[in-house]
């Protein structure tokens, strides 16, 4: 029988609803802190009203767009209706989605409503917000930076940019910098993955995921080792599990934490923070033990593994069980089945990176893929998941404090290069700068303040740093200063500065964490969808954006930002001097056209604007598992040329899906791996031997191609009379001509050369990596063995500690394990995510996990309210979560909430109408002290802390 | 015609949260009101477990069966739908529901409850297709226009599948055919003696 009755009774009529969404959000106990429900009702709701009211009949423009949030790349159908954001459809035919969102993607739609945005121009005036128009705002701050100018040199100007900018803002941005005269200027990449691109590029030639997230499907095993894709990177799971599905690939799970992902996995490997070299070694051990290493790729591609073997030896099983906590058993199963199941491949993110002992990491997850035989082929590779949608882009466009765009670098030769880029004279740029030596070094040759440093930068004695003055006036554009750690001190700088201008959508953190009363501007910047662009994608792809809506409010795009400031600050004509520029619209296109001119060394020439969109139109015709264009106009080529994209846009070149895949031409996307570090050292040759790509009319290693090289081998006169003009006394990453580049690759050969990769960086601190302890660590038995490294004089301009941290022993006072991460509904300091409704009622509180044998012994139950104190004096009070998610002795906080500091609600600090859903302690308030000593990464995956039952 | 179903293989459910932040977007519902949730058992254990779930459009609708003033009635496609303005809040679809899918706006114990809300299989209600008032108190109506659900087409992983349940099975039986078969879409990574185990991988 039948549960449902059959009834003939018409159904009732009554009017509407009867309920109003104020009335629902007074009763609703959902929303804590009732603040953020009343604060529901902003007036910017009205305008998501109107936009509804848009009929379903008016016609519908489709844009094609990026997700704004991760660099998996994600396409978007955008539909527009009378300029308004009406709808938003799955891209089914987007390669590397196929229409799928995590929650952060499947709201994008709410950038149309932007209800928490930053309206207009703001200044704080008597500790009050007053709004003020463009033209005042401009004219204030550039008064004002010409004033310190004056007095303290250009360097006292930071320069704090963006992985949100697209292609062509991160450009301007690093130019804009160096027209002003400063390397002060940096993004997030520096506490994100640049301890990756540091340790990836010194061992094999170039710092980025060597494969794709579509190349996945191809593995036979996947190690995850400090990544969560399943949070951070969530369509990277469809391949992922893809390849598990089809492939039978293996997975395994390393992580302090029994992740979403590791819930995932065929096997979880539980580790402790801050063990990530020694667990490598552990695995190495077994496979060197076993003679599963792949003995002829070592031979030809490989040079000084039989160090690293040295090393290995010494970590035996039980060293690796008592540092990792490992048991011998657990890794010996992990290396069987990853030397069983090749290829394979290793995904890290930031629980390998974001260690003081950062470069170690990344060059040991390196070395394993070596070991195993596993670079240069589908379905191996490092792949590794960048952050924001452009931090690839934005590193690859130089927004960092060592380098100008392209990785050149900061030498004479350098600024030479790019000064012919940019048709500027040299000598007028070397002027900009401050001419004073500090330690050897010019300022306009030496690294600028990472921005993992800026704090230091305006607290440090002038006289211990290597710059004239201190850091006195701070732009935070597109930058969340909750993703950085030491909180407390940060606070002490804002309160230091002559200067702070906050140039994004919303205020942020950066607006409210600070008591000053004066001295800082609040500038709205568009989102990504209220301009148009390119943005580069993890895997090294190029994306043109289609621009969605009109800016917002009063909110301008960043590159417009910059053209009024240029002319402010008097150096608009040069910056400009190449681009059209319609009103204070410089045109975009023109940009990327500047940059392609430019970048050589990464082959960021052959995606033209004209290209980019062709290959944006056709995102259709190309395959889900290679990229590659099957037919249509795009054949052969891969989607979103992956760089290098060698040569310029007229050879045609279709991109490198795999880097250093010797199975294909270079002229298909092909390579070998790069001669970065000389020819030879002690004697012993560092070219490949007997391994090059196919179709090389070298069959065997070779060195980078200059003009020299070219007439060596009889191969000059295959340039033409004007690139042989241009080529002389150049080599591939300076020949502006792209001649040397084309020849070479005629002949099959790659512009970089062909070397081994070298397990062992001489050059940096720890030649072979060293698993060294925290400098906050629980195990102080460990410390005598595997002590950090000394205090450094100068670093990146400023003293950086290592060992007088570690010597304090804390460990009783603070004695559980405190490591951060990631929410899947948030994104980075997550103000933008915060203030997006349909993420923020998904996450309301910030919390910290704790396992509940330490709950029980620390007495406070789940949910209740617990004080997270740091060792440094930073305390967050927090929910608790129970959960044995996390071993005895380790506590997890995600890091995406601000607006609370120290258990202060900073809610009425923020500007009417523009303060987020949600706000909650910034993780980062609580973390410590910690830098990489290749890269100043800042440590947020290990310090100390103790946690105790907060009294109500 | 059509029989309409959702289907959320729990072996891809990450719990990723786009599919409800993808109904929020398409339908516009408020604060509060989770037309589609993700549920996740085991939280933090190794047979840790996702499910997206929303009204599962019965065939046999318990709701239906109890509703006092008949408000639901079934699409020729076999989505079931209901009508708001006969709906006096009662929750009694709420008690028959075995999937806890209808949404009351108001959340006090003994006030009233609002109008129910659920999920409509992105179909509307029973107002004009694309009327203001239809997208007023339904919000979308994909179903109208020949597109399927705004959650399962948004899926990360694919994992929440919707449609006619013969290509539903054709989709999931594809899958099956790749890894194996023991329990259907609710499997974990656990051995054979828990809840279920993967086919597809030696056994622990």
């Amino acid at each position: 029988m039948r549960l449902t009755k059959k009834s003939d009774q018409p159904a009732a009529a009554t009017a509407g609803l009867g309920l109003s969404r104020r009335r629902f959000l007074k009763n609703s106990g959902i929303a804590t802190g009732g603040v953020a429900a009343a604060s529901m009702m902003a007036p910017g709701m009205m305008q998501q009203a109107q936009a509804k009211t848009v009929a379903h009949n008016v016609p519908t423009e489709v844009k094609r767009t990026i997700c704004s949030h991760c660099s998996v790349g994600c396409g978007v159908y955008a539909e527009v209706q009378n300029g308004v954001w009406t709808g938003q459809e799955p891209a089914f035919d987007h390669p590397f989605n196929a229409g799928g969102h995590c929650a952060k993607g499947a709201a994008l739609r709410e950038h149309g409503h932007g209800d928490r945005r930053l309206k207009y121009p703001m200044k704080l005036e008597n500790g009050k917000w007053q709004k003020v128009s463009w033209d005042q705002a401009i004219s204030d701050i550039g008064d004002k930076m010409l004033q310190i100018r004056q007095e303290s040199g250009p360097d006292s100007i930071y320069l704090l940019g963006s992985a949100k900018f697209s292609n062509e803002q991160a450009y301007l941005f690093r130019k804009f910098a160096a027209l002003w005269g400063t390397n002060n200027v940096d993004h997030q990449a520096r506490i994100c993955h640049s301890t990756t691109v540091a340790g990836v590029a010194n061992t094999w030639g170039y710092g980025a995921m060597t494969n794709s997230f579509n190349d996945i499907h191809f593995c036979k095993s996947i190690l995850l080792i400090g990544s969560n894709p399943a949070e951070a990177h969530p369509v990277a799971m469809q391949h992922i599990l893809r390849a598990k599905e089809r492939n039978k690939a293996h997975m395994i799970c390393v992580d302090p934490r029994f992740t979403r992902t590791a819930a995932k996995c065929n096997d979880y490997v539980r580790i402790r923070p801050g063990s990530d070299v020694a667990f490598i070694w552990g695995l190495l051990w077994h496979i060197f033990e076993n003679g599963w290493e792949d003995k002829q790729f070592i031979r030809q591609r490989v040079y000084g593994m039989d160090e690293v073997r040295a090393e290995v030896a010494n970590w035996t099983p039980e060293k690796v069980e008592d540092v990792t906590g490992a048991s011998e058993q657990e890794i010996k199963h992990a290396a069987r089945m990853l030397a069983e199941n090749r290829p394979g491949t290793v995904i890290w993110c930031m629980g390998g990176t974001q260690h003081t002992t950062g470069n170690n990491n990344t060059r040991a997850y390196c070395i394993l893929m070596l070991a195993l035989g596993n670079m240069g082929i589908s379905g191996g590779g490092t792949n590794i998941f960048r952050g924001h949608d452009n931090v690839q882009g934005a590193t690859d466009l130089g927004v960092l404090s060592h380098t100008l765009p392209g990785y050149y670098g900061l030498s004479d030769g350098a600024w030479k290069h790019w000064a012919k880029v940019w048709n500027l004279d040299v000598d007028w740029i070397k002027g900009r700068f401050d001419p004073q030596v500090y330690q050897k070094l010019k300022p306009i040759n030496n690294k600028g303040i990472p921005v993992s440093r800026w704090v230091d930068g305006v607290l440090e004695e002038k006289t211990r740093m290597d710059q004239k003055d201190n850091i006195r006036a701070m732009f935070y554009w597109g930058h969340a200063v909750n993703s950085q750690t030491r909180g407390v001190e940060m606070k002490k700088a804002m309160e230091k500065l002559d200067l702070m201008v906050i140039v994004d959508p919303y205020p942020t953190h950066a607006a409210v964490m600070h008591d000053r009363k004066d001295g800082v501007y609040l500038l709205p910047a568009t989102t990504q969808f209220e301009s148009y662009g390119s943005v580069t994608a993890s895997n090294r792809s190029l994306q043109w954006r289609d621009q969605v809506i009109e800016p917002l409010f009063e909110s301008k795009p960043d590159h417009e930002i910059m053209y009024l400031f240029s002319h402010k600050l008097g150096f608009g004509e040069q910056l400009f001097k190449n681009i059209k520029v319609n009103g204070s619209q410089p045109l975009i296109e023109d940009i990327t056209r500047e940059f392609n001119a430019g970048m050589w060394t990464i082959g960021y020439t052959g995606q033209s604007p004209e290209r980019l969109k062709a290959h944006q139109q056709n995102w259709h015709t190309f395959n889900f598992d290679t990229l590659k264009g099957e037919g249509g106009p795009l054949d052969g080529e891969y989607y979103g040329m992956p760089w290098p994209c060698w040569g310029g846009a007229e050879m045609g070149h279709p991109g490198t899906p795999i880097l250093y895949d010797t199975s294909k031409p270079v002229a298909e996307g092909g390579l070998p791996f790069r001669a970065r570090f000389g020819v030879e050292r002690d004697g012993i040759s560092l070219l490949a031997e007997g391994s090059y790509t196919r179709g090389s009319e070298i069959n065997d290693g070779y060195p980078e191609f200059n003009d020299k090289l070219l007439k060596q081998l009889g191969w000059w006169n295959d340039l033409s009379a004007e690139e042989k003009q241009a080529a002389e006394g150049k080599n591939w990453k300076t020949d502006l001509s792209g001649g040397i580049q084309r020849v070479a690759i005629k002949h099959g050969c790659a512009p970089f050369g062909n070397a081994k990769a070298r397990a062992v960086v001489w050059t940096f601190p720890d030649k072979v990596p060293l698993h060294r302890e925290p400098l906050y660590t629980p195990r102080r038995d460990l410390v005598a063995k595997y002590p950090t490294w000394d205090d450094s004089e100068s670093m990146y301009r400023l003293p950086t500690l290592y060992k007088s941290i570690q010597d304090k022993d804390v460990s009783g006072e603070y004695p559980i394990i405190l490591t951060s991460g990631r929410l899947v509904e948030y994104e980075g300091g997550g103000e933008e995510s915060r203030s997006n409704p349909w993420l923020a009622e998904l996450q309301q509180e910030m919390f910290v996990e704790v396992n509940p044998a330490d709950a029980n012994t620390l007495g406070f139950r789940d949910g209740e309210d617990v004080w997270v104190h740091g060792p440094e004096g930073g305390s967050i009070k927090v929910k608790a979560l129970v959960t044995p998610r996390v071993d005895r002795g380790v506590a997890f906080i995600p890091f995406h909430f601000g607006g609370r500091f120290q258990g202060k609600d900073l809610r009425d600090k923020y500007p009417q109408g523009s303060d987020p859903y949600v706000t909650g302690e910034a993780a980062n308030t609580a973390m410590t002290y910690g830098y990489d000593p290749v890269t100043n990464m800042q440590e947020t995956k290990v310090t100390l802390c103790r946690i105790e039952k907060a009294s109500a | 015609m059509a029989n309409m179903k959702f289907l959320c293989d729990s072996k891809r459910c990450i719990e990723c949260n786009g599919c409800v932040t993808a109904c929020k977007n398409e339908n516009e519902v408020e604060w509060g009101v989770n037309r589609r949730r993700v549920v996740t058992v085991n939280d933090g254990l190794p047979d840790e477990t996702s499910i997206s779930v929303a009204c599962m459009h019965c065939s046999d609708a318990p709701c239906m069966a109890v509703c006092p003033t008949d408000c639901f009635y079934k699409t020729d496609d076999g989505i079931v739908l209901h009508n708001k303005d006969a709906c006096i809040g009662c929750g009694y679809c709420l008690f028959a529901c075995p999937f806890g899918a209808p949404q009351f706006p108001s959340k006090s114990s003994f006030g009233e409850r609002g109008k129910m809300d659920k999920c409509t299989f992105c179909a509307g209600g029973p107002e004009e297709d694309h009327s203001p008032e239809e997208k007023a108190k339904y919000g979308a109506n994909r179903i109208a226009e020949g597109k399927l659900p705004m959650c399962a087409e948004m899926c990360s992983t694919k994992a929440l599948l919707a449609g006619d349940a013969d290509k539903v099975s054709d989709i999931f039986r594809e899958r099956v055919i790749y890894r194996g078969h023991a329990d259907g879409a609710w499997a974990s990574n656990g051995s054979a003696e828990e809840l279920a185990y993967d086919a597809a991988q030696p056994k622990a």
